[in-house]
């Protein structure tokens, strides 16, 4: 995962003229069996924001989401999206959202041109609109040359792309997207930063789950945090960073047998406590004064402690939940795979 | 692709902005124009995946040809003679057996994210099942030609003309979209497009031998024969025969219709049910 390391603070700021609420949502609680996949979920989204739902996978994001755009029942708890009822009003609410799942949303037998016609024949525009919505929707995602070309010979940035496409057919007021960016290399990534971005500026509400800082960072002006079906911390990227430490410095040594050594070193310099990595030669710490960092290496260094590689990023996902439940964020599952290929349980 | 990619990326932010702004929400789709839309898809479908005709196509020759000449000379004495009562037979078994491709595909289809995709739209709801159903009537009707063409070809002469065997065609029809409800609901409930399969074969094998298709139930002991009375498919064949022969009685084509009427009005409820409230 790249690390930008660029801290925007203050991009939380809600605009005071609109605060007509988007989402709200209370007490939110869905049950698989025994099994409470999103166990009380209050969510408050304000109109024209884009809204980071962070979290691990089988956090309950996608089962969160699926509620609020009406595809699953609540087992408890009310929700309503500018104000209509997710249950009673199920229809008022579908006309004001869309939603991109996880999982293409479209359908990869037919060609990308005949994905946005369908979407728009549903929506209700004649076959005329249609066809001139989805060339111009194509157009605007540059999926112009692939128009006519079956979508499961798509490149998975591609198929995003489409996928957003086909999300605003009919601009909706707020736009469902989970993990919009999972699995897709730098580039398309950054595209779909680009369009979440233009979008949000254009007035559509955003609300996104994903499981990279670096992203809701990047792109939220509020985050939740989830675990275990709850929200465990809510604020503005600065304010959770700031509750985090504003970011960690990964040191890896030359020699394993060198890391007490490091270890109380760099504490002492940093002020900070050392975590010990599974790798025997690193260790990492969280950082508050990036000052402080350049003289910790230099004390590292007089003392002959000889360090391969060190780097100063923006705390992980794994970091902030450390910080926010005292565990990593895959404590409660047998997950080899941190970096959250799997998909979410339901 | 590397060097230009700023100033592209510039010009679709600036035509993404203007398709945004240029979108106002139009009207409502009405439930036929929905479900139609999403006939149109299944049959775009079929255009992209050709392969998937296979089971309208083979299948009916496969079976019309096989129990003519395997068994029609034991059991009618001449293949000619036999062909004369299987062909409606043989129809009504075709096109109620491909019924059962319609739960596989849309538990395939739900797997798939799409679904959630046209869940979330504000459509009448039943109408991505109607639209499938629809397109499948047009399978259908490819199976029942393939059919009848093959029939004729080898000597099959209905004594209802062509308006009876277009109205044995169109009964058929109407029964295979009443019955593809239980599929549906069976695609809904089970976990993997191959166990909706296995199931479906279970329900049709019984439903579809032990019926008139292929003998008369007057041969058979008494107690299966009064079973067998029983059996929807049982009625259907015997007023698609009635249509092609131009001996229909009005209380067959009743029979035909009440059991239709209870396969929508128990299945497609149950379907509804659970469509809404698919995970």
């Amino acid at each position: 995962m790249e690390r930008d390391g660029v801290v925007n603070i203050g991009r939380g700021a809600v605009k005071k003229a609109d605060v007509e609420l988007a989402v709200h949502a209370e007490g939110l609680v869905r049950k698989f069996g025994e099994n409470a996949a999103v166990d009380g979920v209050d969510l408050i989204v304000r109109r024209g924001e884009i809204y980071g739902f962070l979290g691990p996978n089988g956090a309950g994001k996608t089962t969160t989401i699926r509620m609020l755009a009406t595809l699953l029942p609540p087992s408890s708890g009310t929700a309503e999206i500018f104000g209509h009822d997710i249950a009673r009003d199920a229809d008022e609410v579908r006309s004001r959202v869309s939603l991109t799942g996880q999982f293409a949303s479209v359908d990869e037998d037919l060609t990308g041109h005949e994905n946005l016609v369908l979407i728009a024949r549903l929506l209700g525009h004649s076959r005329k609109e249609s066809k001139a919505r989805s060339a111009e929707l194509l157009a605007a995602f540059g999926l112009s040359d692939a128009a006519s070309r079956q979508v499961k010979k798509y490149s998975g940035g591609m198929r995003r792309r489409l996928d957003i496409a086909a999300s605003i057919v009919v601009t909706p007021e707020l736009l469902f997207l989970d993990e919009p960016t999972t699995g897709l290399d730098p580039r398309s990534r950054n595209q779909v930063w680009d369009i979440i971005r233009t979008l949000a500026s254009e007035g559509t509400t955003v609300l996104l789950t994903t499981q990279y800082l670096d992203e809701a960072d990047q792109l939220a002006d509020r985050i939740a945090v989830i675990d275990n079906g709850k929200v465990i911390a809510e604020g503005t990227p600065g304010e959770l960073k700031a509750s985090v430490g504003a970011g960690a410095l990964h040191v890896r040594l030359a020699d394993p047998e060198t890391r007490p050594e490091a270890e109380r070193i760099l504490s002492n310099s940093l002020g900070a406590p050392m975590h010990l990595e599974s790798d025997p030669a690193a260790l990492s710490a969280r950082v508050s004064d990036p000052e402080r960092v350049s003289r910790a290496l230099a004390e590292l260094s007089r003392s002959g402690v000889a360090v391969t590689d060190f780097a100063l990023g923006q705390p992980s996902l794994d970091e902030v939940f450390l910080a926010l439940t005292g565990r990593p964020a895959d404590d409660n599952e047998n997950n080899e795979n941190p970096d959250g290929k799997e998909e979410e349980v339901a | 692709m590397s060097a230009p990619t700023t100033t592209t990326q510039n010009i679709a932010e600036e035509s993404l902005r203007s398709a945004l702004s240029s979108s106002e929400r139009p009207k409502r789709p009405n439930a036929l124009s929905a479900s139609l839309t999403f006939g149109w898809r299944a049959i775009l479908k079929i255009k992209h995946v050709p392969e998937q005709l296979f089971d309208v196509t083979v299948f009916p020759i496969m079976f019309t040809l096989m129990f003519t000449y395997l068994f029609g000379g034991a059991l009618a004495g001449s293949t000619g003679e036999y062909l004369q009562f299987l062909l409606p037979g043989i129809l009504v078994q075709t096109v109620v057996f491909i019924t059962i491709y319609t739960g596989f595909t849309l538990n395939g289809d739900i797997q798939k994210g799409v679904f959630d995709r046209f869940r979330s739209l504000p459509v009448w709801r039943p109408a991505v099942l109607v639209g499938a159903l629809l397109a499948d009537a047009a399978r259908y009707t490819m199976a029942s030609t393939i059919i009848l063409v093959l029939g004729l070809v080898l000597g099959f002469r209905p004594e209802g003309g062509i308006v009876g065997v277009l109205l044995a065609v169109a009964l058929v029809l109407v029964f295979a979209f009443s019955l593809s409800w239980i599929w549906t609901a069976l695609g809904l409930v089970l976990r993997t497009p191959n166990s909706v399969m296995g199931v479906s074969m279970m329900i049709m094998f019984p439903l579809t031998f032990a019926s008139n298709i292929f003998v008369d139930p007057q041969t058979m002991p008494s107690w299966l024969a009064t079973a067998i009375g029983f059996n929807p498919i049982t009625h259907l064949v015997t007023a698609t025969r009635g249509l092609m022969d131009g001996t229909v009685t009005l209380g067959q084509m009743a029979a035909v219709f009440a059991a239709c009427a209870i396969l929508i009005v128990v299945f497609a409820p149950i379907t509804m049910y659970l469509y809404r409230n698919k995970k």
